[in-house]
């Protein structure tokens, strides 16, 4: 019964990740740019929960939109600020080294204003626990609902890009911005809706990250947001479906990791099997190699 | 009052400047060839008339309206096409997903249905491969998915760079004779060729380009038979 629950609890932390990757690997397919500050977005969602919780009794559902609303104006201002007016320097690495930048003002902003203190997080579900087998498994809220907010968003985000025209858009973009120029289509607009979305998804992970694990710093971010990269990288950069099998795949060998072998050298398991990975199929699980014709 | 006009502009690489002052225009229902040698400055006229390139002085004028400052995406709305040089297709979508990229801008939803039959009807062979995906198709199937995306737009005018590159003999004659019969259907060409002869074998008339300068421009069918076209341009 305890590796049932060793894999839920994976599923669970790798939902949260894979939630943090689709924001990675969109931005990465359509701006063509690591953005090394998104792990950072979901601590500034995690703060707006917490201040609009704990520190203004607002009811959960209102924190939780508000998280959203604040982290998806943010992306857009930092797409705009920082990286747009990179967008055609010379080399790729200003805008990279621009994103470590903006990562480390927004851990140093939240710094500033809430200190270096834990936080303690009040979770925002208030799902029931679910008890299974007679109360030998059980399954927390927290749990479930991340698990099925991993699933819906998943779904959402295949069919924005499948059925909408702005989805449509954003595949041009990803792969010849000047063709989609010719095509009639809003570069700038697309990228910043891309941004929109991603640091939207963040501010939810950022929730469901600090309620199942309820702790609070400016560096919450940091950690899941590298991790989700390399989920990211493992499910094939660039690909959605593969950001979400990466996450899910990489949260459960860390959970397994943990239980299994040894607490401390989780993180140091989860890296190397991305090394393996890498090595042997440098594209990812999901990368696209396709030769092109010329 | 010609269909566009493009007065004086002036483009720059950084410090090296491409263009010195071009100016040409288009009339409605022509076929304008743009013709030079590698470098002369051909693709970047047409980057800077559909706005993918800034011109630091002079004016562009499309159907009566200043275009010099309106973003590429606007441009296409306003009824110009541009059949990028190396065709552009976009390799990880089907055939078909290309041609309703093409329409990005339509909002006549039931039309577009309408205009993919025609293009169909004039690149027989993108039917037989609309389920295929682009980056597999050969070089000259690419270049009519390039034409037939630019054609979904339904433009008033369609600028074509190089669109024979690289191709067959077979292939270039195909390319030609559909041109021609775009502009037999009423869309207005600018064409861009460094195959002059092809190009002035279909063109009403011709603008010369070299290093950055018009130097010479007149009636296709004159401009074949100059001397100075026919030593430079024409390897006679």
């Amino acid at each position: 019964m305890s590796f049932l629950s060793y894999l839920i609890s994976g599923i669970s932390l790798g939902s949260v990740y894979a939630i943090i990757a689709l924001g990675y690997t969109m931005v990465y397919g359509i701006a063509k740019m690591l953005n090394f500050a998104h792990g950072d977005v979901i601590m500034v969602g995690g703060f707006v929960t917490f201040t609009c919780v704990s520190g203004m009794g607002l009811p959960p559902v209102v924190a939780v939109l508000l998280a959203v609303i604040v982290c998806t104006a943010l992306g857009m201002v930092i797409e705009g600020v920082a990286y747009r007016p990179l967008r055609n320097a010379a080399s790729p690495l200003a805008v990279l080294i621009t994103a470590i930048g903006v990562s480390y003002l927004l851990q140093n902003l939240a710094l500033l204003i809430y200190g270096a203190n834990t936080k303690s997080f009040t979770s925002v579900i208030k799902v029931p626990a679910l008890k299974l087998a007679g109360g030998a498994l059980v399954i927390t809220g927290e749990t479930l609902v991340t698990i099925c907010s991993g699933i819906l968003i998943m779904i959402c985000l295949t069919l924005f890009i499948k059925k909408t025209k702005t989805g449509q858009a954003m595949l041009a973009v990803s792969e010849d911005k000047g063709a989609a120029q010719l095509m009639g289509i809003n570069v700038n607009r697309t990228i910043s809706i891309t941004f929109a979305i991603g640091s939207a998804l963040a501010a939810i992970a950022g929730v469901l990250l600090c309620s199942a694990y309820p702790s609070l710093t400016p560096y919450t971010g940091a950690m899941p947001g590298i991790k989700a990269f390399v989920a990211a990288v493992f499910g094939g950069i660039g690909s959605i479906p593969g950001a979400f099998i990466g996450g899910i795949f990489l949260g459960i060998l860390e959970i397994f990791g943990k239980a299994y072998i040894s607490s401390q050298m989780a993180d140091a398991i989860v890296f190397a099997v991305l090394i393996v990975v890498l090595v042997v199929k440098p594209t990812g699980i999901l990368g696209k190699n396709i030769q092109e014709k010329v | 009052m010609a269909l566009l006009e493009v007065k004086d502009i002036q483009v720059y690489y950084g410090m090296i400047q491409a263009l010195k002052g071009v100016s040409f225009e288009v009339n409605e229902g022509e076929v304008i060839a743009l013709i030079g040698a590698n470098g002369a400055g051909k693709t970047t006229t047409l980057h800077t008339v559909t706005g993918l390139l800034r011109s630091k002085s002079g004016q562009i004028m499309f159907d009566g309206q200043d275009i010099t400052k309106i973003p590429p995406h606007k441009i296409v709305t306003m009824g110009m096409a541009h059949v990028p040089e190396g065709r552009r297709v976009f390799s990880n979508m089907t055939v078909l997903q290309n041609l309703k990229m093409g329409a990005f801008t339509r909002t006549d939803k039931d039309e577009i249905e309408d205009t993919i039959q025609k293009v169909y009807k004039r690149f027989p062979r993108l039917e037989e491969r609309q389920g295929q995906t682009a980056g597999t198709l050969s070089g000259g199937e690419q270049q009519m998915l390039a034409m037939g995306r630019a054609l979904m737009s339904k433009p008033r005018i369609i600028l074509m760079d190089e669109p024979s590159m690289g191709l067959s003999p077979i292939f270039v004659n195909e390319i030609f004779d559909i041109i021609k019969e775009v502009s037999e259907s009423g869309t207005t060409v600018l064409l861009v060729e460094q195959n002059a002869k092809k190009a002035l074998s279909i063109a009403d008339r011709a603008y010369v380009l070299e290093t950055g300068k018009i130097i010479l421009d007149g009636d296709a069918d004159d401009l074949l038979n100059d001397e100075s076209v026919q030593k430079a341009y024409l390897g006679e």
